[in-house]
């Protein structure tokens, strides 16, 4: 099995999607290595969110394969690919706004059946975000910006995945639970959870990337290590400015 | 005037409650797929039709073998109950399966799945018509006795200002099972882990499948509770007012729907409390317009009262009496 060492945790081969007629990928190829965050910067609309719900199965390719741990998952539907151990954290948060903290956090542990173990994952959370543990019995909905993605954060942990996938965290937030909430990405991170980060907020991706891509409508026109892109002069004038 | 209205009060609060449960529990069928779908399953009032009349047959089968008179009638009620609540149970998912799946997976417009839940009710009524015809040469069926004896509360003994109260024994019997059901869908909705998914689901379908709930099995799973519910009732209906036909699905559907409106739609409890405001509307109205407008208008009228009171309501709270305003999502 020559393929074994070559294998990637997760691999995308000329991955092409559609919205309609209107195709936002045009063959992205890239990978991921277990225990890594890689990051994926691009302006709005070329395609970073697509490349995310290509891979969580909320769009489906119609060219190209997605690998995941060895295993073809670029026709599953998004509750199959999420069971294998992809969590992704929504753009928006997406919390269920009418659900409480504690229900938004059973959610993620939907397809664990032993209550023990549920316990012990919200405790977990819980350790990344006290704040979640002071606020159970509120309504998802009624929480503040930052609060709602630590939850978002914190539902999708409760999956215990081996990928998580984190769709533009930064987004609306102010400057200081934006550093707070990547402060816990990287400590996640060397916990050893495998991550891939989609950020428009370039600067502070690659800061704590290891390895970056740079998506411009729909393909991969740059790859290369968190610093190296950080002092590429493209990059600099296209997403550092 | 009011001293006659108020004579004849604990017999409109009875009746109406009666009803009011009825129209609680089909009315949930509607605002859970609602609440889920954004889709007014207009087919579900011809499956309490349908349900009515799974309920005669059975029953008219167990009488047949002779069970009806060797039974207690509370264990042949509970069969005829049970069968019938898996029986549209069932006949709820593959509706939805057949129908409405195939439409959402090619992302119709919602116009075409209500266009399309209008077809399923014809269709439903005239399948009935065809195999009651059938089995007994008429679609007008009367259903056998259970639980009709006459019963009368005396009331007017200890409070003079109120009249005696008579119902059939089957109001207690209306009133007991719809209450269980209601309590049961609530603790189900609101406790339960498919309950929770139920709501996450509602809330938003697409995050939910990224937290590994299997939408489409939710979304079978509130078709088959709520037709279950519906079916059910179909055969408590037929239970408490002796005679059904193929066509008592669209007014009474219409109803419910006003019911799941008039309590805020998507919203379950909204649309128990809906139900029996509503009943209690069209019986007060059906016992007491003739009074009010010394005789100009008859109990024929009670539809028309009820209805305005509706759009009343929602002139002024047009998100239901007890639904939220809708949030923009951020």
């Amino acid at each position: 099995m020559p393929n074994e060492f070559k294998r990637h945790h997760l691999e995308l081969n000329q991955v092409e999607s559609f919205y309609g007629k209107i195709q936002a990928l045009n063959g992205i190829e890239l990978y991921i290595d277990k225990g890594e965050i890689v990051t994926l910067i691009g302006s709005n609309g070329a395609g970073k969110s697509t490349t995310l719900k290509s891979i969580s199965g909320q769009v489906q390719p119609k060219k190209g394969t997605i690998l995941f741990e060895g295993m073809d998952i670029t026709k599953n539907a998004p509750h199959q690919t999420a069971l294998l151990g992809i969590a992704q954290v929504p753009e928006g948060r997406r919390i269920f706004p009418r659900l409480t903290v504690r229900e938004n956090l059973q959610i993620g542990a939907f397809s664990v059946k032993d209550k023990k173990v549920i316990a012990e994952r919200m405790e977990r959370v819980f350790s990344y975000f006290p704040r979640l543990k002071e606020r159970l019995e509120q309504k998802g909905g009624t929480m503040s910006g930052g609060e709602q993605q630590m939850l978002a954060i914190g539902r999708a942990l409760m999956m215990r995945p081996k990928l998580l996938m984190l769709d533009e965290p930064s987004m609306g937030l102010a400057p200081i639970i934006v550093e707070q909430i990547f402060d816990i990405i990287k400590e996640m991170n060397k916990e050893g959870m495998t991550i891939l980060l989609v950020e428009q907020n370039a600067y502070q991706a690659l800061q704590i990337a290891d390895r970056g891509y740079v998506i411009q409508t729909g393909s991969i026109v740059l790859e290369g290590k968190g610093l190296e892109l950080m002092t590429n002069q493209q990059v600099r004038e296209a997403y550092l400015a | 005037m009011l001293q006659q209205i108020i004579q004849i009060l604990p017999q409109v609060i009875i009746d109406g409650l009666t009803l009011g449960f009825v129209y609680a529990v089909v009315a949930i069928g509607y605002t859970m797929v609602y609440g889920i779908l954004e889709l007014i399953n207009f087919a579900h009032g011809d499956v309490f039709m349908t349900g009515s009349f799974i309920g005669a047959a059975v029953l008219f089968f167990m009488m047949s073998v002779g069970f009806l008179s060797s039974l207690p009638s509370l264990i042949v009620f509970i069969i005829v109950m049970a069968i019938t609540a898996i029986v549209t149970g069932l006949m709820g998912v593959g509706i939805e399966r057949v129908a409405y799946r195939p439409l959402r997976k090619r992302n119709a417009p919602k116009l075409i799945a209500l266009i399309t839940s209008i077809g399923i009710s014809f269709v439903l009524e005239d399948v009935v018509r065809f195999f009651a015809e059938l089995k007994t040469g008429n679609y007008i069926i009367t259903s056998p006795p259970l639980f009709n004896q006459k019963m009368t509360l005396d009331i007017h003994s200890v409070m003079p200002v109120f009249n005696k109260i008579t119902f059939q024994s089957s109001f207690i019997l209306v009133f007991i099972v719809t209450i269980i059901m209601l309590i049961a869908l609530d603790i189900f909705v609101n406790r339960t882990k498919w309950g929770m998914a139920m709501r996450a689901v509602a809330q938003d379908r697409e995050t939910a499948s990224l937290m590994s709930i299997n939408v489409n099995r939710v979304i079978s799973i509130t078709f088959f509770v709520g037709s279950a519910l519906g079916g059910a009732t179909g055969v408590l209906f037929m239970i408490q007012y002796g005679t059904i036909d193929p066509y008592i699905g669209f007014i009474l559907g219409i109803k419910a729907f006003t019911a799941a409106v008039l309590g805020g739609i998507g919203n379950i409890r909204g649309a128990m409390l809906g139900g029996i405001l509503l009943g209690l509307l069209e019986m007060f109205a059906a016992a007491n317009l003739s009074t009010i407008t010394h005789g100009a208008m008859g109990a024929e009228y009670k539809d028309v009262f009820a209805f305005i009171i509706l759009i009343l309501v929602l002139i002024f709270k047009p998100e239901g009496l007890f639904g939220k305003a809708v949030v923009e999502k951020v």
